[in-house]
């Protein structure tokens, strides 16, 4: 047990926990699982068009996503140094951050925090919150 | 508002009417095509889509039946690899189908229903509905079996392709690429018709019949509503203006829930008379009263209505269905059979007792009220603010079907002509142009050419359906034994 599973977005707040995770991986002597989820539910209504480019867009959304937030975080780690593997994937973020954490016997999660507004966290919560609510195990909030 | 200028939309309305009736006549004769049977006439193109759902329901072994907690399993994602989270999911496609399915057919159809055979044509349209379920199942696994995967990744499915490529495997390309082209061309006509004139028709009358009916303002400007719809359905369909059907498709199944949620206070608010109302439906269904034709007369009209609705045998949802992302067609096939379940079993019945336990169906005062205007008047009895929710369900309901069956126009265009974007687009704007002519015309017209061009795709697809009878028997048997085996295991 010795990977740290980071939650990134691409925001400032997920730089500032890449880089704490960073810092203490590379003292500890810890690998890296940098984690970007893109929001989906399999529940939602959509028109026939979108159906039917759908795979298309899927893998466009993953090589954006690689792209533009993963890609960028694991260079950080390798520039520190450290091991890490990079993910992305579609679904519930708090949902597959959890799985993930579960099923790579993850010892520590870090994310940044989410700047959502007073409405958002009152109807949905936030991402960081369920995830130290519902955790296995530590989750570190970066600011 | 000057004389001349009610008069010059009147003229055109007329003009319109005129021009389309006598082939919407012509059309009617020819699939329409009725025998005398036990003294009434039977349309055998009604024949033909009750025996291929019966044949299916035998065939497939009761999967309507068997095979519903399954599908229910499925919809709820208990089978989906996490794989293919991001991919179009299950309840996705379902979603989309029964978007398209349903609508006026469920407010509207059941009121002609019931207008024309009385209470007990629910009950046959609640049997054509049980059985479309398999016809409905047959249809969707062979979309997935042989869709077409572009290079960009998008996919086409439907009967089209598995017509042409599925016949094509058992030995008859030639017949085979005969049906794919006469299910491409209905389906064209299908589109123009009952996924379009009908609905821009009713959505028109009834943005008349709530803004005061023969005084509204509106009465003599069928033509300006009609344009305002076409307008709107082109920004869609040619603009690409994605945000009006994002929001349509987030808002019709909240009115789907609204509206059944009206039939259920309507319901209990007169508990009392629902066991009189099962009475009728039941009574009517096998020896009703003063109609032409005794009990086969009402069947007829069950089953025709019941058809036009959940559109099982005519091939349609198979284009929307195969969309989905799955190793196993059969699972696509298990899914849709939920759909005339939902829009035939569920909505429609709900439609029909609402009608039946107010009395609208044989209200003296309801007498000459059809379509959506009987379904309004039955609302109305309990609900008196009712008839405006209805109508703005009506609207977004007819848009809905409108912006589905212009996809499944388009795919088949597109079939026709080699996935040209020039035809798909000169398709889009016919179909904007068909739109304003639904608005304008008479019912009777309107639903006797949207039914003919809707049932005529189902000669095709169901003598596709036959000849691959067998490869669509081992997929699902061979899908099955997976299931059982674990093979195919449940993921949650």
């Amino acid at each position: 047990m010795n990977t740290v599973l980071v939650g990134v977005d691409g925001s400032d707040s997920s730089r500032r926990a890449m880089a704490f995770a960073c810092e203490r991986a590379r003292q500890l002597d810890l690998e890296l699982l940098v984690v970007h989820v893109i929001p989906w539910s399999p529940y939602s209504f959509n028109t026939p068009t979108e159906n039917e480019h759908r795979h298309a867009q899927k893998q466009f959304e993953i090589e954006a996503a690689q792209e533009q937030v993963v890609s960028p975080a694991c260079a950080l780690a390798e520039e520190a140094g450290v091991p890490v593997e990079g993910v992305v994937r579609h679904g519930d973020p708090v949902d597959l951050l959890l799985d993930l954490a579960k099923g790579k016997e993850v010892s520590h999660i870090v994310v940044g925090r989410t700047g959502d507004s007073r409405m958002r966290r009152v109807v949905f919560g936030s991402t960081p919150g369920h995830l130290v609510q519902l955790a296995p195990v530590p989750v570190t909030v970066v600011p | 508002m000057s004389a001349a200028s009610v008069v010059a939309p009147l003229a055109i309305d007329d003009a319109i009417s005129d021009f389309v009736t006598p082939i919407s006549d012509f059309v009617v004769g020819i699939v329409f095509y009725a025998v005398p049977f036990f003294g009434t006439e039977l349309p055998l193109i009604v024949a033909w889509l009750v025996c291929g759902a019966t044949f299916f329901t035998v065939y497939l072994g009761f999967q309507n039946i068997r095979g519903f907690k399954h599908a229910i399993d499925l919809v709820r994602g208990r089978y989906s690899d996490p794989d293919d989270h991001g991919e179009v999911s299950h309840f996705q496609a379902l979603a989309t189908a029964v978007s398209g399915t349903v609508g006026l057919g469920n407010i509207a159809g059941v009121a002609v229903a019931i207008s024309l055979g009385g209470p007990g044509a629910t009950f046959w349209m609640i049997l054509a509905g049980f059985l479309g379920m398999s016809a409905k199942m047959a249809e969707c696994t062979l979309g997935v079996k042989y869709r077409h995967e572009h290079a960009d990744g998008s996919v086409s499915g439907g009967p089209m392709y598995y017509l042409r490529d599925g016949i094509a495997r058992i030995g008859m390309p030639r017949f085979g690429k005969f049906l794919a082209a006469f299910f491409a061309i209905c389906c064209i006509g299908g589109a123009l018709g009952g996924g379009n004139m009908f609905q821009s028709n009713q959505a028109t009358a009834q943005i008349i019949s709530v803004t005061g009916g023969a005084d509204s303002p509106l009465a003599g400007l069928k033509f300006v509503v009609g344009l305002v719809f076409a307008i709107a359905v082109g920004l869609v369909i040619i603009g690409g203006i994605k945000s009006i059907a994002k929001v349509t498709e987030k808002i019709v199944p909240f009115m789907a829930v609204l509206y059944i949620t009206a039939c259920l206070i309507v319901i209990f608010g007169n508990a009392g008379a629902v066991p009189t109302a099962f009475g009728q439906i039941v009574s009517g269904a096998f020896s009703p009263e003063g109609m032409a034709g005794g009990f086969i007369g009402v069947l007829l009209v069950g089953f025709q209505r019941a058809a036009f609705s959940n559109e099982a045998g005519i091939g349609s949802a198979s284009i929307a269905h195969s969309a989905v992302r799955t190793k196993e067609p059969a699972t696509e096939g298990f899914v849709s059979l939920l759909e005339p379940f939902i829009d035939t079993i569920v909505i429609c019945t709900m439609t029909a007792l609402t009608i039946v336990i107010t009395g609208a169906w044989n209200d003296p005062s309801a007498e000459g009220l059809d379509g959506v205007n009987l379904t309004s008047r039955a609302f109305e009895s309990v609900l008196p603010w009712f008839p405006n929710v209805l109508a703005v369900a009506v609207i977004l309901f007819a848009f809905s079907t409108m912006i589905s069956w212009s996809y499944y126009g388009m795919k088949a265009t597109g079939y026709l002509f080699g996935d040209s974007v020039r035809a798909e687009l000169v398709f889009k704007v016919v179909f904007c142009t068909f739109v304003v002519i639904g608005a304008t015309m008479s019912l009777d017209p309107v639903i006797g050419f949207s039914d003919a061009m809707i049932f005529a795709m189902s000669i095709a697809n169901l003598i596709g359906l036959y000849l691959l009878a067998k490869v669509l028997r081992a997929e699902v048997t061979g899908y099955l034994s997976r299931v059982r085996s674990g093979e195919f295991a449940r993921v949650k």
